[in-house]
């Protein structure tokens, strides 16, 4: 067990390695700079900033201090924000973003399991059928179609909630429900899919033949097994959820990360896009691992490897 | 004895014994036809309303998006001077004098946007790119992504691993921020090259764009190749496999035969509902200005554009998300069609 | 008359598919008393596992009792709900299946999913719990019980989780054991192992087995009586030495044929039933195995065949048996499509 966790330990440090070098040379591809934009810059001026910022360096130093300085966690400062590093930044922004998100994960797997488990129970009934229906129109519609649709009715026609900023609960209702509606379906319609597959299985007939009732059935042996998968999801659940709120901060005007990130792109200021880059890049891989662990915990048949 | 049988009113007589012939036999067995794999699937198919529905919706819009336009007296980049910010079905002042005046003017059927293009044909003109980027992204993730997992899958052993370990880092790198940064750090190269003459194309479609299709051939095909590969696995393993080389086929038979047929139908299915999701990137990421490049239109942009104007103008909004929404909730309906018709285990 | 344990008159049993209507069982009576064993013998779809199951309510979608009675140890089975069901399960009737790798959880110990069944139908506390079923897996020659309680099924082989299988099965001293092909998914040597515990266990409890199976060599060593099946009805009804010296269906006889023959001659050939089953879509007018038979008449084709008694405890339904060149005092003609006659297969024991 302590192996394994320790491979994947080693794998992950190897992928945000791949990802930061891919940012670096990427960022270098581009002509010019960060302060080409800038107006009226003397080349002096230019000259003495970039040489503030090492970017006077060859490539391959840049790299080599780039690289020692993230080990180090530390990202630089940012090259448009003066006076703040890009860790502040993060800092900052980051929990804005992860307070939406994280309730976001929460409500997608509080209401799918769920769901999607009593409609593989009823398969066939109405009740089945509906949820279905509104879990596959769920997610077929993109996220900023329900982002604008929420905002125009609910927050500017029947001005029932705000669409600004983030100061109350309130504010944070609609901006959850566009993020959280892709993943509450997807988990609906996987864990419908899996619970069918377990319910079919030969072990929960015989759970029936002991004499255990439906619910206990269902509960104790049919869960477990059927919510392998969505465990599995919460991989990728966390990379969309991401990239979602980018949409979802820019339509709402949240002061999340996702604006800064966007924001720097436009604005070239490298650090911060390498240093938002590699912070989400690890995130992802870390709860990718984070997963890979759990399910092993729980499904007995893999533990021996 | 016989008439004590016949008085007992039943309705045999001595002729009711007599053994009966093959042919008596076989009139009277049923048997039902045996058929073939693809006929058998789309007659399921057939049956199943909600994905006909579906795959009539999807050919509509096909013709409105490609045949359509040739058709309609706008262009999707005139900007009619003093036709801006039209609500539908009106016209403006100097459209109303010429009708005034005799000549017949096309109504304006979702008005026009602020820069006085027709909106109907944007809207058309939208559906097309946006269909047209999912169609493509498909084709190249179908082809990496099986080509790359029918090698892993059929050789197996080393090769395998290392591809497989590739296919586990391409995993964990996240797309958008891939796509962000290759399509800023494209746009100078790529401008440079559109400079020469036989790259001129790509500035009508845009860097951003080439830059989506090659994230997609870089990225999206893992999911494809490790679906195919595991495909190619449970096939190399399977029972019928074993049978149809204890019968003497060749190895090239046996795997033209049973590997494909059943690896086509599953194959069917993940494509079919990977073009709504190449659909929906391409609109999320046009949403964010990364995608088509202006003047071209994107069901995405369209709707980025909108948003400003949302409460005077709704219908700007409206239309491009009612066509996406409907354009991926129809291809995920016929995408879990074809599955259930094809998946001979009938998973519902 | 004593009460039987089990009797079942006149089941109908139907599947409601997409395709349309399966009958499964059609007309299938037979009963069974206390102590006795009995096997179910027939190919697969014959409807042998469907007439067990449905005795203990186990029916699985789209499948549903459409005619008849079934009665168990005083229940009306068939009038029953599923709550009451619920209650006899596992406690007085049990049954062990074909799979044992998939019939249990894959994700709970062994532990566990006995003392699962203990807890439900017992007052134990955990100390019995533990200790019961410490017993039950010594009872099944399961040595190092308590490590075994501990692990999980993956980690035993076939046949151990077969054994822990009749465990549960065992564990609340039901009357009757349903033996769903339990020896098929596993090897010829602990095949034998198996069986030998299953009649060592029925000797030491004295319950009631079923056993069903496609192995005529199972029953001939295990059964008292045999019920043959096919497409959905009972075409022969015996004891062990009626139906293996005396076949009287021309079923019957096709499968006692078929066995492979340990004396014959080398390059002697196999003797199988030609043909396929019918579909039990369309299930044809006349004796269902009437295609496959040698000895098809033509009135085999037209009409069901009524039940021709031979004493007791033997009755087939075959046209042969009502040739008129045959027919002497021994036989006795019952028309079947009589529906008042159902006094007589009541007396078929």
């Amino acid at each position: 067990m302590i192996k394994y966790i320790s491979k994947r330990i080693v794998f992950s440090i190897i992928t945000i390695f791949v990802v930061a070098t891919i940012t670096f040379f990427l960022m270098n591809m581009v002509p010019g700079g960060p302060f080409l934009s800038e107006k009226a810059i003397s080349p002096t001026a230019q000259a003495a900033l970039e040489a503030k910022y090492g970017l006077d360096k060859p490539l391959f130093n840049q790299y080599l201090t780039y690289i020692t300085d993230i080990m180090h966690g530390d990202f630089g400062d940012s090259l448009k924000q003066r006076g703040r590093s890009v860790n502040s930044i993060i800092a900052t922004k980051f929990p804005v973003s992860a307070k939406v998100g994280g309730i976001a994960i929460l409500i997608s797997l509080l209401i799918g399991i769920p769901l999607g488990s009593i409609a593989a129970i009823n398969r066939g009934k109405p009740v089945d059928s509906a949820i279905s229906v509104i879990a596959t129109g769920g997610i077929a519609i993109p996220s900023f179609v329900i982002c604008t649709v929420l905002m125009y009715f609910v927050g500017v026609h029947l001005k029932l909630l705000p669409t600004f900023g983030l100061t109350s609960w309130k504010h944070y209702i609609m901006p959850v429900i566009s993020l959280s509606l892709y993943p509450t379906s997807y988990i609906m319609r996987l864990m419908r899919s899996s619970m069918l597959d377990v319910l079919g299985q030969d072990y929960i007939r015989t759970a029936k033949s002991k004499g255990l009732s439906k619910f206990v059935s269902v509960f104790k042996h049919a869960l477990r097994n059927a919510i392998l998968p969505v465990i599995t999801y919460m991989g990728p659940m966390t990379v969309y959820t991401i990239t979602g709120s980018f949409i979802v901060e820019k339509i709402f005007t949240i002061p999340g990360l996702g604006g800064d990130f966007i924001g720097a792109i436009g604005s070239r200021d490298y650090t911060l896009i390498m240093g938002t880059t590699i912070f989400l890049a690890a995130l992802i891989v870390i709860m990718n691992m984070f997963v890979d662990i759990i399910y092993k915990f729980v499904d007995p048949r893999i533990k021996l490897k | 004895m016989n008439k004590n049988l016949q008085s007992l009113e039943n309705n045999w007589n001595q002729d009711d014994f007599i053994p009966a012939t093959n042919e008596e036999k076989e009139s009277l067995v049923i048997m039902r036809e045996s058929v073939g794999f693809w006929r058998d699937g789309f007659r399921r198919l057939r049956k199943n309303k909600v994905a006909m529905i579906s795959l009539i919706v999807i050919i509509l819009i096909m013709i409105i998006s490609f045949i359509v336009p040739a058709f309609y007296p706008y262009s999707y980049k005139t900007q009619l001077r003093g036709s801006e910010n039209l609500k539908p079905m009106t016209y403006s002042e100097d459209e109303q004098a010429s009708i005034d005046s005799g000549e017949s003017v096309f109504p304006h059927i979702l008005g026009t946007d602020k820069l006085g293009r027709d909106y109907a044909i944007r809207i058309m003109m939208g559906s097309r790119i946006s269909l047209l980027v999912g169609l493509i992204a498909t084709a190249i993730i179908l082809v990496i992504g099986s080509t790359y997992g029918a090698i892993a899958g059929y050789f197996g052993g080393r090769i395998d691993m290392i591809l497989m370990r590739i296919v586990d880092v391409i995993y964990t790198v996240p797309d958008i921020l891939l796509i962000v940064l290759l399509s800023f750090a494209l746009k100078s190269p790529l401008n440079n090259l559109a400079k020469l003459p036989a790259f001129m194309w790509i500035q009508t479609v845009g860097v951003n764009l080439i830059s989506i299709f090659i994230v997609f051939a870089l990225l999206y095909w893992v999911s494809m190749a490790r679906m195919v590969r595991s495909q190619v696995l449970m096939l190399k393993e399977s029972e019928y496999v074993t049978a149809a080389r204890a019968l003497g086929a060749s190895s090239a038979r046996i795997i033209k035969k049973h590997l494909l047929t059943n690896c086509i139908g599953t194959l069917i299915v993940t494509t079919t509902l990977q073009i709504p999701s190449s659909i929906f990137t391409e609109s999320f990421l046009s949403f964010l200005g990364l995608g088509v490049a202006v003047p071209l239109p994107s069901l995405g942009s369209l709707a980025s554009e909108a948003i400003n104007g949302m409460n005077t103008y709704p219908y700007l909004l409206f239309a491009p998300s009612i066509l996406i929404s409907l354009i991926i909730l129809s291809f995920n309906l016929l995408g879990d069609g074809l599955r259930d018709a094809f998946d001979p285990k009938l998973k519902n | 008359m004593e009460q039987n344990l089990v009797e079942i008159k006149n089941e109908k049993l139907s599947f409601f598919t997409p395709a349309g209507e399966v009958k499964a069982l059609n007309d299938v009576s037979f009963s069974l008393n206390e102590g006795e064993v009995l096997g179910i013998v027939g190919e697969s779809g014959s409807g042998k596992s469907v007439t067990a199951y449905s005795i203990m309510g186990l029916t699985s979608y789209p499948g549903k009792l459409i005619g008849g009675t079934i009665e168990f140890n005083g229940h009306h089975i068939d009038k029953m709900s599923e709550r009451e069901m619920s209650k006899i399960r596992g406690n007085e009737v049990s049954i062990i299946f074909q799979d044992p790798m998939t019939s249990l959880n894959p994700v709970f110990t062994i532990g566990n999913q006995i003392k699962e069944v203990i807890f439900l139908h017992t007052k134990c506390n955990r100390k019995q719990a533990q200790a019961r079923a410490m017993e039950l897996l010594k009872l099944v020659g399961i040595n190092e019980p308590e490590k075994r309680l501990k692990q999980y099924p993956h980690e035993l082989s076939g046949g151990m989780r077969q054994r822990v299988m009749i465990a549960i099965a065992l564990a609340c001293e039901p009357k009757l054991l349903i033996a769903d092909e339990p020896t098929t998914a596993l090897d010829v040597t602990i095949q034998a192992q198996i069986l030998e515990l299953m009649i060592e266990l029925k000797n030491k409890l004295g319950m009631a087995i079923i056993m069903i199976t496609h192995d005529l060599g199972i029953v001939a060593s295990m059964c008292e009586k045999i019920a043959v099946m096919y497409a959905g009805k009972i075409v022969e009804y015996g004891t062990t030495d009626e139906i293996f010296y005396d076949p009287k269906h021309e079923y019957t006889k096709g499968l006692l044929l078929s066995i492979p023959n340990l004396d014959a001659k080398e390059h002697e050939k196999l003797i199988p039933i030609e043909g396929t089953p019918i579909d039990m879509l369309n299930p044809p007018l006349g004796c269902p195995f009437a295609p496959r038979c040698g000895n098809c008449m033509r009135i085999c084709l037209r009409e069901m065949p009524p039940i021709t008694e031979f004493g007791d405890t033997h009755y087939t339904q075959c046209w042969i048996n009502q040739k008129p060149s045959l027919i002497n005092q021994k036989t006795s003609l019952i028309n079947t499509s009589d529906a008042s006659s159902k006094e007589t297969q009541g007396g078929i024991v």
